[in-house]
């Protein structure tokens, strides 16, 4: 019996031991350079998860079918290992873990959302892996002083910060007065934190601060207090759930407010599930098909939204696209850096400054993107209740003139 | 702290009649948990999930096409079915077991539903659209969403069917009698299996309407179901089993009590009042017990 045991414990350490020594393959293999991504297939996340991943592997179809990444006289391809995180912080901490240990990763793929990429950078950053992540914008993601974290997207607190200072200047350059509901997550905070910032540069008073819980569905009290207070400017995110509840609601309770500005309209479908009612409502987002940005690869935002919808079957929202632009900009870093050193692609990611179909990229020293302002763009409808997202802001791309104040629900 | 509530009459008022309409949607969710807890002596954790499956059927009624209210006549006899067969695969086999049991099961179920949803309508916030409009109380200071009044109106008449069916019917009177006394009724020839079944096929029914209709009052999502869960828990423990008059009453109670919750410590506390004052009730409930006197059995 004893023999057994010995027996058994001896063959299973020995095969414990293979499987972490021949599984391991580097990050180059042949012609391929292998990055690694844990995204959400299941869970909370899984909708935009896909999203993500349907655009990392439309970057990758167009890179390797253009030629590829040519470093050091080869060309190579991109491939990407994908692991699926289950919407879960704790798990998307323990693929990136097995990832770069397990699978020898040595080039990383962000995950959705910024709670995941939260959990994920640590991990990534203690190896000294590189991670290009399209989609966590909160902003204590670009204060921790992390060297090898990129986000190609603009930073959680400037989603709405426009809607503000547009509303100020609308105002004749006075201070507006301010009504807000936040969930309660590290994303809406961020949103958050930036309307303070804008509040405290415009002389903008806020007279409603409400945070929103996790299982909202119901936020009758706020609206309440918004007829009651009469603010110029009511500011909702709560994710996907925040918007749609708060146009239900608003449209139930005809709550009359001049400038209505949202989160997540994009991902919520706000004018497919809420038609007419949802006229109006200025929603923040990170890209739009309209904006006139360039590149080789995708041509240009009605390019990239013609090929997305061919390939998928659905017209991309912003998070698939900042996730094709997060290749295009290891490409460009892998073949400045002309090496597959890990501390050289870092440092070419760094001081990386180019055009993408998304937007303009160019890294703060803390990795976030600080040259592609925020978009807004206003759901509009015409007479037969077609509705359309039309950009208003910066007035640099807008395709339609702001509508403002939102007309009384008593006129419409 | 926010006693804004209080400063405003008319958000007073708002306030209640919000509450209320909530309450007895509530109430109806909590009708079906007690009616089973009492016949079966199980609670039902997945009662929430099956909340959100009911409203998912309105829903894509209403993809279809179909005005969602019907969901709320065909919601409720696809969730019976869905009920009996959750009976016969899982629950007979610990309906005669303790309570932990049962718990963990029901528990099981909820998490299985839960993914199940995810995967089968993905994770999106859904809702559905009735297009009730809006009344207008005192002077426009009071606004009731229609589908609001639509959702209390249609639980109080289900309440009230349900009421006539169990007193007037053969089934019903099975259905009480097991609750009395299951070994009893068995003895007279009650088909206790039967019974069990279809009771708990007619509290995945109550579940049925109620998720219709918080489809078109507010908004569905796979993993929304606890806290309906654990509302109906609530008023069943403050109402006691059997007790209807006394379920749609805490079940107003509370909804007035989360609405008040809402505007004075704010939206984010809205659920977790709810828990406070579970607990609260529970150590009182205990409190009082233990000043009876007590005797060995």
């Amino acid at each position: 019996m004893k023999i057994k045991n010995i027996i058994i414990t001896f063959v299973s350490a020995i095969a414990l031991l293979l499987s972490t020594s021949v599984v391991s393959f580097a990050k180059v293999v042949g012609d391929k350079i292998v990055l690694g991504a844990a995204v959400s297939l299941t869970g909370k996340y899984s909708s935009n998860g896909v999203h993500t991943q349907n655009g990392y592997n439309m970057a990758v179809d167009r890179i390797n079918s253009m030629g590829g990444i040519k470093v050091g006289g080869k060309t190579y391809k991109f491939e990407i290992i994908y692991y699926d995180d289950e919407s879960n912080p704790k798990r998307a901490a323990q693929l990136a873990e097995r990832l770069i240990s397990q699978d020898g990763v040595e080039f990383m793929l962000g995950p959705y959302s910024s709670g995941l990429t939260k959990a994920m950078a640590p991990v990534t950053e203690k190896y000294g892996v590189p991670m290009v992540e399209a989609n966590g914008a909160s902003r204590s993601l670009f204060t921790k002083g992390y060297k090898y974290l990129f986000a190609v997207l603009a930073p959680a607190n400037l989603y709405l910060d426009v809607a503000i200072r547009t509303a100020v200047e609308l105002n004749g350059g006075k201070g507006v007065k301010i009504a807000q509901a936040f969930e309660q997550d590290a994303f809406s905070q961020d949103v958050r934190l930036g309307i303070l910032d804008a509040a405290k540069d415009t002389g903008s008073e806020i007279i409603i601060d409400d945070k929103l819980p996790k299982e909202l569905n119901d936020m009758a009290a706020t609206l309440v207090k918004v007829k009651q207070m009469k603010p110029d400017v009511l500011v909702v995110s709560g994710h996907t759930k925040g918007a749609l509840t708060a146009i239900r609601q608003i449209s139930e309770m005809k709550v009359d407010v001049p400038m209505l500005a949202m989160t997540h309209c994009d991902a919520a479908k706000l004018s497919k599930q809420h038609g007419k009612n949802s006229q109006y409502a200025l929603c923040a987002s990170q890209w739009h098909k309209t904006l006139t940005y360039k590149d080789k690869w995708f041509k240009d935002g009605m390019t990239y939204d013609a090929d997305f919808t061919k390939m998928f079957g659905y017209a991309p929202p912003y998070q698939a696209a900042e996730s094709s632009a997060a290749l295009l900009v290891f490409k460009d870093a892998f073949e400045r850096a002309n090496s597959f050193d890990q501390k050289k692609v870092r440092d070419a990611l760094a001081a990386t400054d180019m055009q993408t179909f998304y937007g303009n990229i160019k890294f703060a020293p803390g990795g976030q993107n600080v040259s592609k302002p925020m978009v807004l763009f206003q759901v509009m409808c015409d007479s037969a209740g077609k509705c359309e997202n039309k950009v208003v802001a910066p007035l640099k791309w807008a395709s339609a003139e702001l509508i403002h104040p939102i007309p009384k629900w008593s006129e419409r | 702290m926010d006693f804004m509530v209080f400063q405003y009459p008319m958000i007073t008022v708002q306030a209640c009649l919000d509450g209320i309409l909530l309450g007895i949607l509530f109430a109806l969710i909590a009708y079906g948990m007690a009616l089973q807890w009492g016949v079966m002596n199980i609670i039902n954790i997945a009662q929430g999930d099956l909340v959100i499956l009911g409203g998912y059927i309105a829903y894509f009624m209403y993809l279809y096409g179909i005005h969602p209210a019907w969901g709320v006549i065909v919601s409720p006899i696809i969730m019976y079915f869905v009920g009996v067969g959750i009976y016969k695969l899982v629950i007979n086999k610990v309906v005669d077991r303790d309570l932990f049991i049962s718990i963990l099961a029901t528990f099981g179920i909820s998490i299985l539903f839960m993914q199940l949803m995810n995967f089968a309508f993905g994770a999106d916030v859904v809702l559905a659209n009735s297009g009730y409009g809006t009344t207008f109380l005192f002077d426009n200071n009071v606004v009731l969403p229609n589908s609001k009044i639509f959702s209390a109106f249609v639980s109080i008449i289900f309440a009230i069917c349900l009421v006539i069916y169990m007193k007037k019917s053969k089934l019903g009177r099975a259905i009480r009698a097991t609750a009395q006394n299951a070994r009893a009724a068995k003895i007279l020839g009650v088909d206790t299996e039967k019974v069990y079944a279809a009771t708990f096929g007619i509290n995945a029914a109550l579940c049925g309407v109620a998720g219709a209709l918080i489809s078109i009052t507010f908004t569905i999502h796979p993993y929304m179901g606890l806290p309906y869960t654990i509302r109906s828990f609530m008023i069943v423990i403050v109402a006691g089993l059997g007790n209807l008059p006394g379920v749609a009453l805490s079940g107003m109670g509370l909804g007035v009590f989360e609405e008040f919750a809402d505007y004075i410590l704010g939206t984010e506390f809205r659920i977790g009042s709810v828990f406070l004052l579970l607990v609260l009730i529970l150590v009182y409930r205990r409190f009082k017990l233990s000043r009876k006197r007590e005797y060995l059995k």
